[in-house]
């Protein structure tokens, strides 16, 4: 279907963004266009105009300094996955970036798009919660950060105030005796995540020092897993305890889980303790 | 909301004056009356509408003409050289890798990037690079086998 009609503004930097947003009601932000696109041909949103902020140079690339990777949110998945820098500095991001859709919609989906789309269904939210990473937003009253624990409120809601366009989103780059893995199930037409498990953990003299753990298309925004987490803690991270803390994710799991045609809750909740292993295993092997 | 928009096609411009909410592949077929690029679904899925856009491969149907604005686009009409098939059309044609027809230009764009990446791909690698692109007919399988014989052709050209 044709898209309503609509209006459209092009800026040519943030802060132009921002006074189009604060200047025209009822408008939305376009970046890769990839989620927001298929909703208005579907009529699902019909906003009175769109401000494209796919040209702003400002907010594209991806840099290191120190213990953060900063990356633009107007970053492509496929620039996220094909990035050398990201690849040793933290390594994840690739990993979900190249599992996302198809090779046509990585090369004009963005992260920022991704991460403010808020769609259950999607890879960087469960990664960027796994992490800790630190969401950058500017707006009317300037500029401000979100970290990503506080950012995915309930589906397809975010911390972002309408006004808000967000930057950059910052990444804790990987540290020794580190591992970090993805692993997702795949709905078999869109691609999209049935569900997905995203692990982060910290190996000192053999036992697991720290462990962040994240699980997405379970709820209605990506859940973190303390309970798993507790119980990898302290411990070697051998088969059995693996498989025991995958199994304690049942308990971070307890609220209403998305119920559809595809995958029932009770089915993506057995699944999260599944996915939930294999990015352990991986990470664990990784951290070597 | 009409906006001036100007995009080269094949070579040639394409200029005037287009409502927002046109999407890339109505600019292509309505205005530029290219009609190799199809819409096949109303969920960006499918990647009958696929082309390049400053060489690289985008859903046309998942794309504003205005978003577009400046940029050169190549669409299946523009692949043979001078009326020489491009291999990967040669190899659909000698492979019999289609059947209605219908899929056929979004796979041909979508697999000539796939050999622009990776020249010699393995069986898997064909399928995995195909992913954005459904076929209803042909069960895939000679789909493979094309890209596969257009990417020996091509190395063989190179030779
Ligand atoms: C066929 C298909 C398969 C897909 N499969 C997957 C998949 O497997 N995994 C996955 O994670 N995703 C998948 N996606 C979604 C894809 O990753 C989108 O690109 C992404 O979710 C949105 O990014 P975008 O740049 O396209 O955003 P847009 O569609 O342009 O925008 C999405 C939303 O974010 C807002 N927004 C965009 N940029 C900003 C910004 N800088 N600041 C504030 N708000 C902003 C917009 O206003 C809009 O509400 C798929 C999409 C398609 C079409
Ligand atoms: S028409 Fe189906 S993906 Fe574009
Ligand atoms: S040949 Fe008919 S859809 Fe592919």
């Amino acid at each position: 279907m044709y898209p309503a009609n609509v209006a459209y503004h092009r800026a040519s930097s943030v802060a132009e963004a921002v006074e189009l947003l604060a200047e025209n009601e009822d408008s939305k932000l376009l970046a890769g266009g990839h989620s927001l696109i298929p909703l208005m041909r579907l009529r699902l949103a019909s906003p009175a105009s769109l401000i494209d902020v796919g040209r702003i140079a400002e907010i594209q690339g991806i840099s290191v300094c120190g213990d953060c990777v900063c990356v633009g949110a107007l970053t492509t998945h496929s620039t996220l996955a094909s990035s050398c820098d990201l690849q040793s500095a933290c390594p994840i991001v690739p990993e979900a970036a190249a599992l996302i859709g198809d090779p046509a919609v990585r090369n004009r989906g963005t992260i920022g798009g991704n991460l403010a789309h808020a769609d259950p269904a999607s890879d960087l939210p469960t990664v960027a919660v796994a992490l800790g990473a630190t969401i950058k937003a500017t707006g009317p009253n300037g500029k401000r950060s979100i970290c990503a624990g506080d950012f995915f409120q309930d589906l397809m809601t975010t911390a972002l105030d309408d006004g808000e366009v967000m930057t950059a989103v910052c990444l804790p780059a990987i540290q020794a005796g580190q591992g970090m893995a993805y692993a997702k199930m795949l709905h078999p037409a869109s691609r999209y995540a049935v569900v997905s498990a995203a692990a982060v953990v910290t190996v000192e003299d053999g036992r697991c020092a720290a462990a962040s753990v994240a699980v997405g298309g379970v709820e209605t925004a990506p859940a973190k897993a303390s309970s798993v987490e507790a119980a990898l803690t302290g411990n070697a991270l051998d088969a059995g305890v693996i498989a025991c803390a995958s199994a304690a994710v049942a308990d971070d799991l307890a609220g209403d889980a998305i119920d559809d045609v595809f995958a029932s809750g009770e089915y993506r909740r057995a699944m999260a303790e599944v996915y939930v292993r294999r990015a352990l295993t991986s990470a664990a092997e990784r951290a070597g | 909301m009409q906006v001036e928009t100007k995009i080269s096609i094949n070579g040639k411009d394409y200029e005037g004056e287009v409502e927002a909410r046109t999407l890339l592949v109505h600019f292509i077929r309505d205005v530029g009356g290219l009609t190799g690029a199809k819409v096949g679904c109303d969920t960006s899925q499918c990647g009958a509408c696929t082309v390049h856009v400053d060489g690289v491969a985008v859903k046309s149907c998942t794309m504003l003409a205005v978003q577009a604005d400046g940029t050169s686009v190549t669409t299946i009409e523009g692949l043979a050289d001078d009326g020489d098939l491009h291999p990967l059309q040669e190899a659909f044609w000698a492979k019999h890798g289609l059947q209605c027809g219908f899929c056929t230009p979004g796979m041909i764009m979508a697999a000539a990037k796939l050999l622009e990446a990776n020249p010699s791909p393995s069986e898997e690698e064909v399928r995995h690079g195909l992913e954005g692109n459904f076929c209803r007919c042909t069960g895939y399988q000679n789909i493979v086998r094309a890209v596969t014989e257009a990417a020996d052709a091509q190395k063989e050209g190179a030779e």
